[in-house]
């Protein structure tokens, strides 16, 4: 990250009422394939990496904030782990406070982004980064459990809020 | 993503359950070069996913537990074989949301259901297709994801994302049900969710009980990436004791075992594959698409599995 900000919220009422905000990245010249493929919404052909993957959640909106999920560093190119040969991605991603009780809505919205991005070729495991919430190991189950997962994409109002983080502004 | 896939006694008809909200019931048709063809789809009855379908012993009632919170019951009307029609004869209703399992006692005269709210429900089956609940079965702490009846008594086992397995048994009395065992990591048992359960269909002649006779053993598998195998006494009630627990070979959650009539356990699961256990010991592998979430071995024919995947396939494998 270059530079950070800080906003300020007046509501009060915020799980994290004073996020740190921080800038969005330039897209790389040499991933002008991903902005592309973003922009046409065409699966790319070669090798998926974490830069790929990241671009395809990092504009994810925050479930309470009008930040992404890049801006208040919930997801970042270092915590994301591509096994290629095993077709397998792992997500780690950084809630604001470790008590956040937003943490499996993100994680969801997540899993949902790469569902339809990744249109099934890769297996994916979206975990908090170790350390940062209290609860860990139960959102880890949770949002690893492909029958819960299933069940709450089913329900229409976790869905409506799940694709409500997912219309955040395509800004590349 | 087909969710299931159960045999019905005569394994002449196999039933799947889908996220397409529908569960269809296959033949092997003449007509159609002895291909496996859709002769009913049950449909219209539930609003959501259905996760799991079970045959009653007699193989004419077939129940379907869903996600919308209700078990239906199906029959056929006519004199049955595979060109009836299909209707849906009772919806039951109980439990507060998904439900995630059901499966009938070996007299067909209890069908268990569990789900999302931790319960185990026990329902009666009274003339003319009414169900009462004879017991809500509460102990597991979480999600209860699968029940199973021993194949001989009327003993339910069930197993949840509480990463504990339990076994419920009747009181002496025979108006009450209570729960006997609880088996943990401490047991012997499981670290994660256990996904699954399946008896092993005859008693073993290389597993003794107490008193030198056969024992039968249990089979279960766990999102932990191990499989469990249980000795189960069945002279105190069913009583499960750690036999064996093995890795399932692959670092994906092992999703359902089912035990075969031939002895071996197949194991189904995230990693694509379907392996097959002769316990302890691997015995082989085959690629099956996508996430594996139920291994069915055929009621009568002992090297024939039916499999059903993420990738919308139900597939019949010939061992």
């Amino acid at each position: 990250m270059t530079s950070t900000v800080v906003a300020s919220c007046s509501r009060s009422c915020f799980i994290n009422a004073d996020p740190i905000v921080h800038v969005r990245r330039e897209l790389p010249k040499s991933k002008r394939r991903i902005r592309l493929a973003l922009e046409t919404n065409e699966l790319l052909s070669d090798p998926v990496d974490a830069i790929e993957v990241f671009y395809h959640i990092k504009n994810i909106n925050d479930p309470e904030h009008p930040y992404s999920l890049e801006q208040l560093d919930i997801v970042s190119v270092e915590n994301i782990r591509v096994h290629s040969e095993a077709q397998f991605i792992q997500v780690y991603f950084t809630p604001t406070v470790p008590h956040c009780s937003m943490a499996t809505l993100i994680g969801l919205a997540i899993r949902r982004k790469l569902q339809e991005s990744l249109a099934g070729r890769f297996k994916t495991e979206v975990l908090v980064f170790p350390g940062s919430h209290s609860s860990e190991s139960a959102v880890n189950k949770q949002l690893n459990d492909k029958e819960r997962v299933a069940a709450a994409l089913e329900n229409t109002n976790l869905l409506e809020k799940v694709n409500l983080c997912l219309r955040g502004n395509l800004v590349l | 993503r087909v969710w299931h896939c159960a045999w019905d006694p005569t394994g002449k008809t196999l039933a799947t359950c889908s996220s397409d909200k529908t569960c269809r019931i296959w033949a092997k048709s003449a007509a159609a070069g002895n291909t496996w063809v859709t002769v009913a789809e049950l449909e219209g009855v539930h609003s959501r996913t259905v996760r799991q379908a079970a045959w009653s012993p007699c193989g004419r009632l077939l129940a379907t537990a869903s996600f919308d919170a209700s078990t239906a019951v199906w029959a056929q009307s006519g004199s049955g074989g595979t060109t009836g029609e299909w209707e849906c004869v009772a919806v039951v209703e109980g439990h507060e949301n998904e439900v995630k399992s059901c499966a009938w006692s070996p007299s067909g005269s209890l069908l268990a259901t569990c789900g999302r709210d931790k319960s185990v429900w026990i329902w009666e089956v009274q003339p003319g297709h009414d169900f009462e609940c004879v017991a809500v079965l509460n102990g597991h702490t979480q999600d209860v994801k699968q029940v199973a009846w021993h194949p001989a008594e009327d003993a339910l086992v069930s197993v949840s994302y509480d990463d504990s397995i339990k076994v419920w048994t009747e009181d002496p009395g025979g108006d009450d049900w209570s729960c006997a065992q609880t088996l943990t990591k401490e047991e012997g048992g499981h670290a994660s969710t256990v996904w699954c359960a399946s008896f092993e269909p005859e008693p073993s002649r290389h597993v003794r009980g107490p008193g030198g006779t056969d024992s039968r053993r249990l089979a279960t598998c766990s999102d932990d990436r191990t499989i469990a195998i249980w000795r189960v006494d069945d002279s105190r009630g069913l009583r499960l004791e750690i036999d064996a627990k093995f890795p399932c070979g692959h670092d994906r959650p092992a999703l359902s075992v089912s035990w075969g009539k031939c002895g071996l356990i197949a194991e189904g699961g995230g990693d694509d594959s379907v392996r097959l256990f002769a316990p302890p010991r691997d015995a082989g592998r085959g690629g099956a698409g996508d996430e594996v979430n139920c291994v069915a071995w055929h009621p009568t024919d002992p090297r024939c599995l039916a499999t059903a995947s993420d990738d919308g396939t139900v597939r019949i494998w010939s061992v």
